[in-house]
């Protein structure tokens, strides 16, 4: 088990930066995940953790050593792949048995560490096939197992849901954590998934484009979202954005219609309303002309635009609702709920 | 072309690569500069001065009627080669992939030429058409045709196109039948519900859908036809009657080892050379080309 | 099939037969010369039928001096030679084209694409065309009449090392990844999973490899001089003048036969490999 720490950390290939200046401290056992839109850089964060990409400036520490300049295997870090790299040509026990049988781990010593890893994952009985003889979900496991039985300070997962179906990787989702609650050991868990993100981690890091936007409790990124990016990513369906003016904790919408909220501030800004905690009022400042209804069963996504405007905006409904087409309907807000933005920079406003 | 992930530098690849660049420096390049400077020599009758000459080889090569007749001699071969033996195995290719059953088992009666030596090829043939004993003089003198290929030019040059023909079909079988079995079944099926019959739809749809495979096999027949027939002519014809059959390799051969005129004979090397970087950028950009489609 | 025409069918199927018939036949006739005694083979029409004297041509000219009256190896050294050279040619290619291809594409190192394109240029330099320098390098380094100067010349191939760079390229990165972390040198990783993957590849390739290394011609008829070390398809050459004084057509024909056997059996027993090496290789 170990911390990892990432100081200053750049990655560039040539002149372009891909990542730039990311700091980080990963507790002991905690379980992070990077989370972002493809493209942002995550992956290649997670491979400069593996020592598959080289650093360009910065350091990384697993435990207390620096390991810059070590290579993959002499981390000792796991690596679960979304595709699963399983070697096709070996059996499931021989793929899991490899990385042992290069570090010299006696036969018996490894032959005890597959059987324990494989009643963990319950692939006991598909020891001996190739892995194309496999389902999707037992590759998967099968890539854990790997993982598993090398023992390692830190496990690192590459997107390894994504070649699942949904209702596999609900299940899989709950069993990674289990696993690592389980096995306590640290792990980096890189998805594209905020749903994914949300429910894995014990924090969440966001990145986009190269920067990190917010490293947080997956609550704090709810609650407390620091930039529009990370506001609009977490949650679903995503936060309203309405451009606003603000001006003696005052702010006023597009239509004029005022909402209480932004602090000192003054100036343009965005306010951001997440659409489940729109609340249908008859009195409410917020007129949405309605579009469209989405059933989702246990609630109702109301689409329309700010009465007036043209901004889009989307409210969570509790229930079946599924007249009023057309008609303009009124929503409040309690302001603890409220986010705002500075429009020019993205980031949050604290009252 | 490389892998994003790669192995840390070190001597290692040197050494992997090592083997091959050595043979290719010391077996393919080095020799290829000698001929290339050897093309710019002259050496005397007795092989004591050589003297450097720039380009009157290849100027003596272009007024040569012998060379000249043996330029027009190969390409005449060449595209005979080449249709008479993608003509047939397109034929046979086109009937292979209509039937249901059986296309497998005759694939196999069909391929196996191609594992014969042309040396070898040439062997079968010319015993075939020996003038006294052969099964076809045979047969031609019931028609009035008194075969002779040791002493008729024209049946010579049909005697080593046969053999060379022969032994190639196996291989544009080979390919045609692919890129046939290659075509979706569908489209087929929506031409003969269009009402194409068989003969149409083979004209219509499959020849032109199996055009980029007709082009390479051309420039690949083409390049065996120049160069992988050696072995046919040394043992049918040794480039006769009266240099009949003498074709560029042949020559190069004849001259330089038969009639040691180094010169002339690394001239005539260079300009195979030329000939095969032409028709192996040709074959490139068929590769190219095909990735488009 | 589209539609069921018995007539077309019954077609299809004359036409096939009437190909393989045309594309047999002089193989036929190889095997019935081979199987009839010297003096029936110097009789016009030559026999159609096999004859009774297949054993005894075969034993004569496997054991026996081949032709009689000449002066040549057995033809039984001849195969074994034939043999060697086709076996050095395709392991050597392969060897060295598994290599550096997987150096060109599993290494980033100084002056990658000029070796690269050095290889390359072997595509355009066949031995056809570069036959008299190539033969002096052989004689200057000695290496005249021995099966290193059969093989080595032949075997360094562009065509082997872009196959295996091909197949390289398909593997997925994730494979040299997760062998790094299960901690795999790069000789390891070579040895333990690029081989294996690439195992029906090489088959492939040997198929096409030794059939071009046993029916090599005039590389071996340049280099060897002395009647030990001639290969069987060399020999054939001889015995065709040989045949114009004395015609023994029975025993040429047996040893043509001989000399055909191995490379076709390679081919006909392994169809598959050889269909998917041939359109591998050539794309």
């Amino acid at each position: 088990m170990a911390s990892i720490t990432m100081k200053d950390l750049v990655k560039a290939y040539g002149d372009t930066e891909v990542l730039h200046h990311i700091e980080g401290d990963i507790n002991d056992g905690e379980f992070i995940v990077i989370v972002g839109p493809s493209g942002c850089g995550k992956s290649t964060l997670l491979r400069m953790v593996a020592g598959l990409e080289t650093v360009t400036s910065g350091e990384i520490s697993i435990g207390d050593k620096v390991v810059n300049k070590l290579e993959p295997a002499d981390r000792d870090i796991a690596m679960v792949f979304q595709n699963y790299a399983l070697y096709p040509h070996m059996s499931v026990r021989e793929n899991m048995a490899y990385g042992l049988k290069i570090r010299k781990i006696a036969k018996a010593e490894i032959d005890r560490r597959v059987r324990e890893a494989a009643d963990i994952l319950e692939i006991g009985q598909y020891l001996d096939r190739k892995p194309r003889q496999l389902s999707g979900g037992q590759r998967q496991r099968v890539a854990m197992g790997r993982a598993i039985v090398r023992n390692p300070q830190v496990f690192l997962f590459d997107e390894p849901l994504s070649n699942l179906d949904a209702k596999l990787r609900v299940q899989m989702r709950l069993e990674i954590r289990k696993l690592q609650q389980r096995l306590g050991v640290t792990s980096i868990y890189v998805t594209h998934d905020q749903v994914e993100a949300m429910t894995l981690g014990d924090r969440l890091m966001v990145l986009n484009g190269g920067y990190v936007e917010q490293f947080g409790t997956p609550i704090e990124l709810y609650d407390r979202p620091a930039t529009l990016f990370v506001a609009g990513f977490i949650g679903s369906p995503s936060m309203n954005f309405l451009p606003a003016e603000a001006k003696d904790g005052t702010l006023t919408l597009g239509n004029g219609a005022t909402v209480s909220g932004g602090g000192h501030s003054t100036g343009a800004v965005t306010l951001g309303i997440r659409p489940e905690h729109l609340m249908h009022d008859e009195n409410g400042p917020i007129g949405i002309s309605v579009q469209m209804f989405e059933q989702l069963g246990a609630n109702t996504l109301l689409h329309g635009v700010l009465e007036g405007t043209d901004t889009e905006i989307v409210a969570s409904m509790p229930g079946h609702v599924s007249t009023g087409e057309g008609s303009v309907m009124r929503f409040s807000a309690e302001a603890s709920v409220l986010h705002v933005f500075d429009a020019a920079s993205g980031k949050r406003i604290e009252e | 072309m490389l892998k994003r992930v790669h192995f840390p530098t070190s001597l290692l690849p040197y050494l992997l690569v090592a083997p091959q660049v050595i043979i290719t420096l010391v077996f393919f390049v080095w020799p290829a500069s000698q001929a290339v400077y050897q093309s710019f020599l002259i050496e005397d009758a007795f092989g004591i001065s050589t003297e450097f000459v720039w380009f009157e080889n290849f100027a003596y090569l272009a007024s040569d009627e012998q060379y000249l007749g043996s330029f027009g001699r190969t390409i005449f071969f060449s595209v005979c080669v080449a249709v008479l033996s993608m003509s047939a195995a397109l034929v046979l290719a086109g009937f292979a992939d209509r039937i249901v059953r059986g296309a497998t088992t005759y694939r196999t009666l069909l391929i196996w030429p191609y594992a014969v030596a042309p040396v070898l090829a040439g062997a079968l043939w010319v015993f075939m058409f020996n003038p006294t004993l052969g099964i076809f003089p045979y047969i031609l003198e019931f028609v009035g045709i008194d075969w002779n290929h040791y002493l008729n030019g024209s049946h010579a040059m049909m005697l080593v196109i046969f053999a060379a023909a022969w032994k190639q079909i196996a291989y544009n079988f080979l390919f045609y039948l692919a890129a046939m079995q290659s075509i979706p079944r569908s489209l087929i099926e929506a031409a003969a519900i269009d009402g194409a019959g068989p003969v149409r739809r083979f004209w219509d749809h499959i020849f032109p859908l199996v055009s980029p495979t007709t082009f390479f096999l051309l420039v690949i027949n083409a390049v065996y036809a120049f160069f992988d027939t050696f072995g046919i002519i040394h043992a049918v014809t040794q480039g006769g009657p009266a240099n009949a059959t003498t074709i560029l390799v042949y020559k190069v051969y004849n001259d330089g080892f038969v009639g040691l005129d180094l010169g002339g004979s690394a001239a005539q090397s260079v300009i195979l050379m030329i000939l095969v970087i032409a028709m192996t950028v040709v074959q490139f950009r068929y590769v190219e080309r095909k990735v488009e489609y | 099939m589209i539609e069921n025409r018995p007539i077309l069918n019954m077609i299809s199927h004359a036409v096939l037969i009437l190909g393989v018939v045309i594309v047999a036949l002089p193989i036929w006739i190889t095997f019935v010369a081979a199987t009839h005694d010297p003096v029936r083979m110097t009789q016009a029409p030559i026999p159609m039928l096999p004859g009774g004297y297949f054993w005894e041509n075969f034993t004569q000219t496997l054991f026996g001096g081949g032709l009689s009256g000449t002066e040549s190896a057995p033809v039984w050294r001849m195969l074994l030679n034939s043999m060697m050279m086709a076996l050095m040619i395709s392991f050597g290619k392969i060897a060295i084209s598994l290599l550096s291809a997987f150096a060109i594409v599993y290494f980033k190192f100084p002056f990658r694409m000029g070796f690269f394109w050095l290889i390359f240029i072997t595509l355009m330099l066949p031995v056809e065309v570069r036959i008299l320098p190539t033969f002096q390098v052989i004689a200057d380094l000695g290496m005249l009449n021995s099966y290193w100067g059969l093989s080595i010349p032949l075997i360094a191939s562009a065509t082997a090392t872009f196959m295996f760079r091909q197949v390289f390229l398909t593997i997925p990165d994730e494979m040299l990844e997760s062998a790094r972390i299960d901690g795999a040198g790069p000789l390891r990783f070579f040895w333990d999973i690029l081989i294996p993957l690439s195992r029906t590849n090489i088959a492939a390739l040997f198929v096409i490899l030794f059939i071009y290394g046993w029916n090599q011609y005039l590389w071996p008829l340049l280099i060897t001089t002395e009647t030990d070390m001639t290969t069987i398809v060399m020999s054939i050459k001889q015995m065709l003048e040989a045949a114009e004084q004395s015609p023994q057509w029975n025993i040429i024909m047996m040893t043509a036969l001989l000399a055909m056997i191995p490379p076709v059996f390679v081919v006909v027993a392994m169809q598959r490999l050889f269909v998917q090496g041939l359109t591998e290789t050539d794309k």
